[in-house]
């Protein structure tokens, strides 16, 4: 519960981090969208021992928390909190693969230790590519560019309808569950049953709500789609964040960059 | 549990993409069909429910521990299979952008782990037959236990599937499964009584609420045929095609039988029919073999594709680390200059 607890406050956090007005800020949200896809799925596809040639791709979060002025420290603190699934499944490497593919001296380092580590990046880059999509865009302007994209209508609308609801909903949640707390003592009332009658009402309370709003809606001429006066513009500025992010993205992949860098350091020493 | 996109291969995370947005897409026209527009506003708001509902937890009886209802059932329950599965989409659209559960590439798979089977199995196969025309407390109760059962097991199955096609995780299958299985067995549990819970209050409370998803219609009404098609053509498209990216390691299965039998393969036993069938098995599949780890100590390259040689020298590690190096120093020095910038 705390976690699901803070995640909601985080919510608000990450919305208020969306409203700034940088230059990242102002650039159409599909161009946002579509580049963090390519990131994700370029570094997700690279060799499953990769280490070094992830590198190079924190480039591209740092260079948006820098640019989109997001705190660093909060994005690492939320990574540490989602770490646990993927450090579960990832653990197992180093015991299943021991072939010896790297060697520092006497320190010879297995295949399963490369692959985990490499793991732990594609976690880190994958995730924090995510929440800076969110953290630099805002929700609702994804569900636009969603939408532009071409995901069907129903899907868009009723997205937006949840995540406003989202936070009304939660408040009763919360307010529920404080009720309950104070009006039971040890592990009384906090049983099955009761919880049934408390979702139970929430759930009564909500379909009544959605009712209401349906009503109001159609008061102002709801016709199954929600009109937004902004307008997207995709102008130059978007298309070189796309194409450029783009071909770095894959001269990135298709080129190992720390290799090259190491090279030439190694030779200068 | 969420699949995350530091487990996924490219392929496996396509292919699913691929079947959830053909699933999205087919709920979102059939509900066009419907056009009842009163539905979407419901649907937003009770995937907000499921948000708050999962605030209030509730402790497990015969254990110590506090769980809380997951929701797909029950979406499944209250609007019927074509909205249900796009309000689970959205809920893990949702959790996936703003808690990144899992991620943008993992989204698909969870999508379809957690929407497709409550929705398309679990709920109109299980459920609906258990609780048939007229519900009793009873009904309830099993049919919700019975298909969150089921559905969730389908999921967790799922997830280790698309792990170990992925080949990222060396996590064997059968190690994995069995970690996996038992988990989602108590889960799907508490699934199942907190579902009933909501739903046989929902009964006494307000019983026409659910009379049209539960009485009347006739089970199975819904085409089924479409989605099955959808999902043998999504599993032959990674089994059949994607299976050629997977991995040239041996999956768990064949590990764990190189490992008991000592040799390369189960040797098959040597009939006449049995050698043809063999033969007539290698000339018509698409991996007559998978490339063979014979023990740990062999020392097999990785994969073909991608150079991972090149992980192999101090090269690679030494220019990781400088790369780092100067994009951390390049983005304290930027933002200083913003923030000096900002003070004057």
């Amino acid at each position: 519960m705390p976690r699901i607890d803070a995640g909601f406050y985080d919510i608000g956090r990450l919305d208020t981090l969306a409203s700034q007005d940088t230059f990242v800020h102002r650039l159409d949200p599909r161009a946002k969208v579509l580049v963090t896809l390519v990131f994700v799925v370029t570094v997700i596809s690279a060799d499953k021992y990769a280490v070094s040639q992830l590198l190079p791709f924190f480039l591209f979060p740092i260079l948006l928390i820098v640019l989109g002025n997001l705190p660093f420290f909060y994005f690492v603190r939320k990574l540490l909190m989602l770490l646990p699934f993927v450090l579960f499944v990832g653990m197992f490497n180093p015991f299943f693969d021991r072939a010896v593919m790297l060697q520092f001296g006497t320190v010879s380092v297995s295949g399963g230790w490369l692959s985990f580590l490499s793991i732990l990046l594609r976690f880190a880059l994958s995730v924090s590519a995510a929440f800076i999509l969110i953290a630099t865009t805002g929700f609702t302007a994804v569900c636009m560019a969603l939408e532009k994209l071409g995901a069907p209508k129903v899907f868009t609308v009723q997205l937006l309808f949840l995540y406003r609801y989202t936070f009304v909903l939660f408040d009763e949640g919360v307010r529920m569950v404080r009720a309950r707390a104070l009006r039971s003592f040890g592990s009384r009332g906090t049983g099955i049953r009761v919880f049934g009658q408390l979702a139970g009402n929430l759930l009564l309370r909500t379909l009544d709500r959605a009712q209401r709003i349906h009503m109001a809606m159609q008061c102002r001429g709801f016709r199954g789609e929600i009109r937004l006066q902004r307008r997207l513009t995709f102008g130059w500025p978007e298309f070189f964040y796309l194409t450029g992010s783009v071909l770095v993205f894959v001269l990135l992949r298709l080129v190992n960059l720390s290799q090259l860098v190491g090279n030439i350091f190694l030779e200068l020493l | 549990m969420h699949m995350a996109d530091a487990l996924l291969s490219p392929a496996v995370g396509g292919a699913m993409w691929a079947a959830t947005a053909g699933t999205t897409f087919y709920c979102s026209r059939k509900l066009g069909q419907e056009l009842d527009d009163s539905k979407i506003p419901l649907m937003g708001v009770l995937g907000a429910f499921v948000f708050a509902a999962q605030m209030i937890n509730f402790t497990i009886p015969g254990t110590g521990s506090s769980g809380h209802l997951g929701g797909g059932l029950l979406l499944a329950v209250l609007l019927g299979p074509h909205a249900a599965f796009l309000v689970i989409a959205s809920v893990l659209t949702v959790q996936a952008l703003f808690f990144a559960d899992g991620g943008l590439l993992a989204l698909g798979s969870n999508i379809f782990n957690l929407g497709v089977f409550p929705c398309f199995l679990a709920y109109p196969l299980i459920f609906k037959k258990i609780v048939a025309d007229c519900p009793s407390r009873g009904k309830l109760l099993a049919g919700s236990l019975v298909a969150a059962v089921v559905s969730l097991q389908l999921g967790s199955l799922a997830v280790v599937v698309q792990t170990t096609l992925s080949g990222i995780a060396e996590l064997p299958f059968a190690v994995f499964i069995l970690l996996m299985q038992p988990i989602h067995l108590a889960i799907g549990l508490v699934e199942g009584l907190a579902t009933a819970a909501v739903i046989s209050f929902l009964w006494q409370a307000r019983p026409e609420l659910l009379a049209p998803p539960v009485c009347g219609a006739p089970a199975g009404k819904h085409g089924m045929r479409p989605i099955l098609g959808g999902l043998l053509a999504a599993a032959l498209l990674i089994g059949g095609v994607f299976s050629w990216f997977a991995s040239e390691r041996p999956d768990g299965l064949e590990w764990s039988m190189a490992k008991t039998s000592g040799g390369r393969e189960v040797e098959g036993p040597a009939s006449d029919l049995h050698r043809s069938l063999a033969r007539l098995q290698e000339k018509t599949a698409l991996l007559p073999d998978y490339a063979f780890k014979k023990g740990p100590e062999n020392k097999e390259g990785p994969g073909t594709w991608g150079s991972p040689k090149a992980e192999t020298t101090v090269a690679g590690v030494v220019g990781g680390m400088l790369i780092l190096l100067a994009v951390v120093l390049g983005g304290l020095l930027l933002k200083k200059k913003q923030k000096m910038s900002r003070v004057d």
